[in-house]
């Protein structure tokens, strides 16, 4: 079946605390290249039906109302998946 | 005088929520997140924890939960409600109040007693403390880092909407020390610290003169009796 992708990151201007303390970890291990890490979310709708462009706006829409808070974060993409181009090990 | 309070799956202080407001002088009525129903009552305390495990966000799916409907509608109709810690965070996610609540900007769950600044007294919730007057509660959260952009802040501040602000210490990062809102009929105020766990001696933050003998809670559940009585 097909799946609608939506992934939400924490509004850039906001300090990301979780992200921070990745880096962090990062730089205990000794990878020092790495100066900065935003972690954000990814949501994977499955639909039952075909993925059109109505259907597309509706979760353009939800990713808005519910998925993100708008306040605090940013709906940075909503895509349709292509289930036959999943990457193998990946599973749905 | 009947105060409801609404438990949630996770809530945690619902029942410390019920015993402020018995202390307080009202009868505190038990309301359930999956029914549609308020019972009547002449105001509602949104309670602490972590509803639904603070899955999506904190407050997040809580805001939409049936009990909301009812919450929002009887709120913009000028029902008093507090919102504590989770409850605050409902509160911004329903969109009863303006502005989010992030993660700790130390990344560190936080619980402490708490000195905070009453700068509104005229909300149902504050009327029983003199304005600037210096209040000890709990504070326990991980996300309670009060953000809104600065249009915002600038004029919750203008009209008077910031009820409390950190004093002496900023636990979690709050822009402009911000604790407490009200929205702007003043009937709806969220906080992130406790005023329910400081109700009582023997089981109250640590004070100057006595360990554990901090009340300032009460004076949240007492003045809305008073309020409400006066209404009434």
């Amino acid at each position: 079946m097909p799946i609608i992708v939506v992934e939400v990151m924490p509004k850039a201007e906001l300090l990301d605390p979780q992200g921070k303390a990745v880096a962090g970890a990062l730089a205990r291990l000794g990878k020092s290249q790495y100066s900065g890490v935003r972690v954000g979310k990814r949501f994977e709708l499955t639909v039952d039906g075909p993925v059109d462009e109505t259907v597309l706006a509706e979760v353009r829409g939800i990713a808005e109302d519910l998925l993100a808070n708008t306040v605090i974060e940013d709906v940075v993409s909503v895509h349709a998946l292509e289930t036959e181009t999943v990457v193998a090990g990946e599973t749905h | 005088m009947r105060i409801g309070v609404v438990t949630f799956p996770g809530s945690l202080d619902d029942r410390d929520a019920q015993r402020a407001v018995r202390i307080a002088g009202a009868e505190p009525v038990a309301l359930w997140h999956a029914d549609h129903d308020l019972q009547g009552v002449d105001a509602i305390v949104l309670p602490g924890g972590f509803s639904y495990g603070d899955y999506l966000r904190a407050g997040a799916i809580a805001a939409r939960s049936p009990i909301m409907n009812e919450v929002v509608d009887a709120a913009n109709k000028g029902l008093p409600v507090l919102g504590i810690c989770n409850g605050f965070q409902i509160l911004v996610e329903a969109h009863l109040l303006p502005g989010g609540l992030v993660r700790n900007d130390h990344g560190d769950f936080i619980c402490r007693d708490q000195y905070l600044k009453v700068e509104n007294t005229d909300t149902v919730w504050t009327n029983g403390f003199s304005e600037g007057q210096e209040i000890v509660i709990p504070l326990k959260n991980g996300e309670g880092g009060y953000i809104a952009d600065d249009e915002t802040v600038d004029r919750l501040e203008g009209e008077g909407r910031v009820v409390f602000r950190y004093s002496g210490v900023n636990p979690n990062g709050s822009v402009r020390d911000i604790a407490g809102i009200a929205n702007e009929r003043g009937n709806v105020v969220g906080l992130m610290p406790h005023p329910e766990h400081a109700v009582e001696p023997g089981f109250g933050p640590d004070m100057t003169d006595a360990m554990r003998s901090g009340t300032d809670g009460l004076t949240f559940f007492t003045s809305a009796v008073r309020a409400l009585a006066v209404s009434a």
